[in-house]
């Protein structure tokens, strides 16, 4: 067993570990952030995608004591303090960017960092931006509307 | 996944005495390593994490105008950083995967695996980039031996690759749309030294030069030089997604294409 030290969602925590570990797994299991999902664990669905040092990370493809000093933001760091959506989640709750919610946490998590790095995406970036994100519910379409609207572009009304 | 003990040593040095172990792996961003391990295709005892190695890190120019790449720079640093040097090979990186692989996926793990549908491996062979490791350096023509085979040893890593920036390039990929890795792609360059055209995904060899279309854009660099050319199809790879006939045919219009976008 080692221990791995990070920040959190803005907090210092510690975890004992093995190697094989992954962060997905102490982030679920040992911190009990559960709003990370595993889909496929075969790093292809995007449901745990985190942000580690602010760059999107799918992290059952990581191992724990890889984020060993390094910063973590998960699905539960992503609203205020007080609660309020993030302008990402809102845009999802808003324009119906989600049906079951598995996929969700990493969709946002994904959108969030595309803003971050492209502030106005056009609808091919956000598509582009999303390969690596997989939803078997929606379709993509109220998905790619909710990103583009997050980024105060002009989208149709939803219906 | 069978446990091992995890080390991420700070140095090159460290790393090299960590990788002498018995069973002993390196592990640059495990995008394809990790999940190798969860199929329990691999038993390390050891994985040494090569990613706090500061020396092994980054985008620079040398004497000689290459453009220098370290073995543990992520794809997604690469799209950034090698830009305004070599925006083919940028391009190239900026389309590895998807972003989140980007972001830990290193292009010294690509190469050592030679995935045969790896996007790295042409930009290397069709560059005719130099490839150093812990031990000396190998020119790529005598890098890649076949699917997943490199001229790699033991316990021998991936330091930098410095690539002779080309002055006319492009790579396009035919993405298959599941997994995003080429069904067929192909990096075309005229280099100062002359044409080179390198093809991933389609050779059950792995990474190769198709020296037929070499020879045409010699004589002629346009996309129009290559019409009515394609590879046979002895030895393409054939699976679910593609015959071998299909990859062949692909490899002739997708090489078409890299020379149109390279200008």
């Amino acid at each position: 067993m080692a221990v791995v030290s990070m920040i959190v969602n803005g907090r210092e925590v510690s975890a004992e570990v093995e190697g094989r570990t992954l962060l997905v797994e102490v982030l679920r299991e040992g911190l009990g952030l559960t709003g990370t999902h595993v889909g496929c664990d075969t790093s292809q669905c995007g449901a745990c995608i985190v942000h580690v040092d602010g760059a999107p990370v799918k992290a059952c493809a990581m191992f724990a004591l890889e984020a060993e000093g390094h910063t973590v933001t998960t699905i539960e760091g992503i609203a205020g303090a007080d609660g309020a959506l993030s302008p990402v989640q809102a845009a999802f709750k808003e324009h119906h960017g989600l049906q079951c919610g598995f996929c969700t946490p990493g969709m946002v998590m994904a959108a969030e960092a595309l803003l971050k790095e492209n502030p106005k995406p056009t609808e091919h970036e956000v598509r582009e931006y999303l390969e690596g994100n997989i939803c078997r519910c929606t379709g993509y379409h109220n998905i790619v509307k909710a990103i583009l609207a997050a980024s105060g572009q002009a989208v149709s009304a939803p219906v | 996944m069978y446990d091992f003990e995890f080390v991420r040593p700070t140095s090159l040095e460290a790393a090299i005495a960590a990788l002498a172990e018995e069973d002993a792996q390196a592990l640059g961003g495990g995008q394809t390593l990790i999940p190798s391990l969860k199929a329990r295709l691999a038993m390390p005892s050891v994985l040494v994490s090569l990613a706090g190695i500061a020396e092994m890190t980054g985008v620079c120019r040398d004497d000689e105008g290459r453009v220098c790449i370290g073995g543990a720079t992520t794809h997604a640093v690469v799209a950034r950083e090698a830009a305004a040097h070599f925006p083919a090979l940028a391009a190239l990186a900026g389309q590895i995967g998807d972003p989140a692989v980007r972001t830990r996926g290193t292009i010294g793990g690509s190469l050592a695996n030679n995935d045969p549908s790896a996007c790295y491996p042409p930009a290397a062979l069709g560059t005719g980039a130099e490839i150093i490791t812990n031990r000396r350096s190998i020119g790529a023509d005598d890098f890649f031996q076949g699917m997943f085979a490199t001229a790699l040893d033991e316990g021998e890593i991936i330091t930098e690759v410095r690539f002779p920036v080309a002055e006319k390039a492009a790579y396009v990929k035919f993405a298959q749309p599941a997994s995003r890795f080429a069904l067929v792609g192909v990096f075309a360059a005229r280099m100062p030294d002359g044409v080179r055209v390198a093809v991933t995904g389609a050779s059950e060899d792995g990474v190769f030069r198709w020296t037929e279309a070499e020879e045409a854009l010699s004589r002629e660099w346009s996309p129009e030089a290559l019409t009515g050319l394609a590879p046979g199809s002895d030895g393409m790879i054939g699976d679910l997604h593609a015959s071998p006939e299909y990859r062949a045919h692909l490899v002739g219009v997708v090489t078409r294409r890299a020379v149109e976008a390279a200008g």
